[in-house]
């Protein structure tokens, strides 16, 4: 083990949440097949930024783990078959998201053989065989992201920017109530997430400060069972760059910025990637992917996932396929105990409400969380009690920019800083009045995006107007002058102050002595010989 | 299955509005029974007539300005600001009054800004200096501790000086304030030392309403305990009297009163606990809150000591809520990962 120091840093604000965590960690995790499934539902983007391209067409037969899509330029990300089957539809269907929308989705039938793909990618074992750029390309090719929820791609965040990296962090904290699927990946895969980390560390071995490299593990104390697991397959590893750290339960201790403070008691700067100070987080379920996208070749088409909440029979952890619809999870989790009026995608705090558990799980999901609805009291007028600003983890002034999100005072909202505000819900969390307060924040967030384009549109439209402007005015001016230069040059004999005027004046010259010849003059004839 | 449709967060937690004022009531409540002993019926009278007042009007407005009413009568808010108003009126104030009090409170100050939430200045100091410009005599009209008990003044005599005028040889019961008292004789040329000397010290300082002090500042510690009130508040205001006193009686210990005579008279603990920490009118950051209550310390000691009024709580809170905008704007705190203070 490391001799690193473990002094860690507080947070300003922060909340003790009810944890709910036990009920999803009773059960070992199950894996669920989607061979026998009539249909899995893949939507195409799965991942922040832009579309990949669908390599496949309607009738085609797939094997698990071949490409669906691929990637389409720089930051996009492949998918691929979570089983083997026939494509019988590429077609909008409703996707897990916030807005509810519908989205272009690869519909597989499973044929229930589950058969592997011939074609797999190449198990690179001896990964520091291998350069960096080689496994990035591996990391993007298997379609990995952030599985923590940004789902940003992955190899996008291991590109070396010229900033030497000193710590890599690996987010364990796991800070939202309910969700347990981490703490049971790193009870039950620990070597596989120490395996990951160490590929990451190779991969930045050319790009180290020079004062050495090192890789801590923030986990919550209220997983002493991973903690554990973590520290003694750490033991058996022998690798004193890394170090297992316990971090106390504070939501929301698992935001990247958050846990890089407690760990390192750095601050990312506003507007800045962790990158830029030298340090990198990753989340330990995308680290386990990378392990097994470099060192077995196999593509990201599974994940664990949390289901759970009083309104599920069994509340447990699953390894699902990427793809598979909601309701066979909670099938498989003994289904749901009565009614329950509220479905979850993420956590309490930050989870995104789902309209019905047809949807499909994707990349981004780490829990189903079935709850009583909990409906709020009506909201209150905001006393300015401050309960918010004492909570809120970026020391904001939550009821001031409540009070400008009111009122639309954009500028006041900048000037406030909303656009660092990470919507953990804390304020509204602990509001006495019951104001939905992340919900003004995200509308004011909204609101001022919509101004500054606006604004940029009507800025690009005014440098055009007056390009333009100017553009027929140097016309208008040139043509005046040439017309004039030309009136000029008709008016006046030019001075032989060019080539061209020297030319004409030769030519006008030679013609002189050409009519000269013509026209019989006394003087030349004198010159003649009799 | 079809699920409701609702955006993040799905929780909440048990913090209600209604809770934290029903904590303020409580907190009030040793204050309440010490002055119950001293005055007996004169707060009784008081505060039945201003809840009565504080919750009619209340109520009517609401109606006025097409709002549900149960609700916000629900969130108790009214109920503190007619408990503190009632706590700092003369005892056996009468009836006109208090209603004149709570008009000035209830509509002036809070429902023509917009109610609950939107009222820059604080409705129970807006309605006391309403009646303490507008009626100063009845305003300094105190009767004495004790003697205006339960023991001395029955129901029907509190009735009749409260729905008529006031009772025969009223003068009996009545007495200077000590903050009154010290003043007056102060500008009439006496030492401190004298003047402790006489009636309402004899000798002894301000025993009953260092008492009714006492009282609120055991309630506003529950309250910083129960983290209803943070302690930044009390503690700047209460820092810069005694601060500002120790300094001028240092100086001259005949001609200014000692820091502890300042804390534990008029209404010193009661303004630092209660009134200047009504959130709405306060400034919210824990710069502006210091600044904000230091402010009203400092303004409080000038008043009494060189203002024309003994006290001068209710302007020092009035002033200062004015500041509380600016102080918000300017002492914003530094956010994670932006250099400088802001």
């Amino acid at each position: 083990m490391s001799t690193l120091t473990n002094k860690l840093w507080r947070n300003h604000g922060g909340l003790h949440l009810p944890e709910h965590k036990t009920i999803s960690t009773q059960q070992p995790v199950q894996c669920l097949s989607a061979a026998n499934l009539p249909e899995l539902v893949i939507p195409l983007l799965q991942h922040a930024r832009f579309y990949p391209e669908p390599v496949v067409k309607v009738g085609n037969n797939v094997y698990k783990g071949q490409a669906l899509a691929k990637a389409k330029g720089y930051s996009s990300l492949p998918i691929h078959a979570s089983t083997s089957g026939q494509i019988i539809a590429i077609e909008p269907r409703p996707i897990p998201h916030l807005s509810g929308l519908n989205d272009t989705c690869i519909i597989l039938k499973p044929d229930g053989l589950d058969t592997w793909t011939p074609e797999r990618l190449e198990p690179l074992a001896n990964y520091t065989d291998y350069t960096a750029e080689r496994l990035r390309q591996r990391i993007c090719g298997a379609g990995i992201v952030g599985l923590g929820g940004a789902v940003f791609p992955a190899a996008l965040k291991l590109e070396t920017q010229g900033t030497a990296l000193h710590t890599l962090i690996i987010n364990g904290a796991e800070c939202e109530p309910y969700i347990t699927c981490d703490d049971m990946l790193m009870r039950e895969k620990a070597q596989e997430i120490i395996a990951g980390i160490q590929i990451i560390l190779h991969i930045f071995h050319e790009h180290t400060d020079p004062k050495g490299l090192h890789c801590l593990i923030g986990i919550e104390d209220n997983k002493p069972e991973a903690l554990q697991a973590m520290q003694q397959t750490l033991a058996h590893s022998q690798d004193s760059r890394i170090q297992v750290v316990a971090i106390p339960t504070i939501y929301p201790s698992g935001g990247e910025k958050q846990l890089i403070h407690i760990l390192t008691g750095r601050e990312v700067p506003s507007g800045q990637r962790p990158l830029n100070v030298g340090i990198l987080c990753h989340n330990v379920a995308t680290t386990r992917a990378i392990y097994r996208a470099v060192v077995l070749g196999e593509p990201l088409i599974s994940r664990y996932v949390t289901i759970t909440g009083s309104g599920i029979k069994a509340p447990q952890n699953v390894e699902v396929p990427l793809g598979m619809p909601i309701k066979h999870l909670i099938a498989a989790a003994g289904g749901y105990t009565q009614h329950q009026p509220a479905l979850v995608m993420g956590g309490p705090m930050m989870g995104i409400n789902l309209a019905n558990d047809t949807l499909p799980v994707v990349k981004a999901t780490n829990c189903i969380l079935v709850e009583a609805a909990i409906q709020p009291p009506p909201a209150l007028p905001c006393i300015r009690c401050g309960k918010c600003a004492d909570v809120c983890p970026v020391s904001l002034l939550p009821q001031q920019l409540y009070w400008h999100a009111r009122a639309r005072h954009l500028d006041a909202l900048e000037h406030h800083h909303l656009f660092d505000c990470i919507e953990c819900g804390c304020c509204s969390y602990v509001c006495p009045s019951h104001i939905p307060l992340v919900d003004y924040y995200r509308f004011a967030k909204g609101e001022v995006l919509k101004q500054r384009e606006t604004q940029e549109k009507a800025e690009l439209a005014r440098a055009r107007h007056e390009f333009r402007q100017e553009r027929l005015e140097r016309l208008k001016r040139e043509k005046a002058e040439k017309l004039a230069q030309h009136k000029k040059a008709s008016q006046e004999p030019t001075a032989p102050s060019s080539e061209v005027d020297s030319k004409k004046v030769a030519i006008q010259a030679a013609l002189d002595r050409v009519k000269a010849k013509k026209s019989p003059a006394p003087s030349v004839s004198e010159d003649k010989p009799a | 299955m079809i699920f409701g449709a609702r955006t993040s967060t799905f929780i909440t937690g048990t913090n209600h509005l209604s809770q934290l004022m029903l904590q303020v009531i409580y907190a009030l409540v040793p204050a309440t029974l010490v002055v119950l002993y001293f005055f007996g019926w004169g707060l009784v009278s008081n505060l039945l007539l201003s809840l009565i007042f504080a919750l009619g009007l209340e109520a009517s407005f609401l109606k006025l300005r097409q709002r549900p009413i149960s609700p916000a009568l629900q969130d108790l808010s009214i109920t503190v600001t007619a408990w503190l108003l009632a706590l700092a009126l003369p005892p056996y104030a009468p009836w006109w009054l208090i209603l004149v009090a709570m008009l000035f409170a209830v509509i002036i100050a809070k429902h023509l800004y917009g109610g609950l939430g939107y009222n820059p200045f604080n409705p129970a100091m807006v309605g006391y200096a309403a009646v303490l410009v507008s009626f100063p005599l009845q305003m300094t009209l105190w009767p004495a501790p004790l003697q205006s008990g339960f023991g001395n003044i029955d129901f029907i005599q509190a009735l009749q000086s409260v729905f008529a005028s006031p009772i025969p040889r009223w003068d009996a019961y009545t007495q200077a304030t000590p903050l009154d008292h010290a003043k007056v004789n102060l500008g009439l040329g006496k030492t401190l030392a004298e003047i402790f000397q006489q009636p309402p010290f004899n000798g002894l300082g301000s025993p009953p309403i260092a008492v009714v002090n006492l009282a609120y500042l055991l309630g506003g510690l529950w309250l910083i305990y129960k983290r209803v009130i943070s302690w930044h508040i009390p503690s700047a205001m209460l820092g810069a009297i005694a601060v500002l006193a120790g300094i001028f009686w240092l100086i001259n210990p005949n001609q200014y009163p000692s820091p502890a005579f300042h804390l534990f008279s008029g209404a010193t603990m009661l303004g630092a606990f209660f009134i200047a920490t009504d959130p709405v009118t306060a400034s919210t950051t824990l710069r502006g809150k210091l600044i904000y209550a230091a402010g009203i310390g400092g303004l409080v000691w000038v008043i009494r000591t060189w203002g024309s009024y003994p006290d001068g709580v209710a302007f020092a809170v009035l002033f200062m809520n004015m500041t509380a905008p600016l102080l918000d704007q300017y002492t914003q705190p530094r956010v994670y990962g932006k250099r400088g203070k802001r």
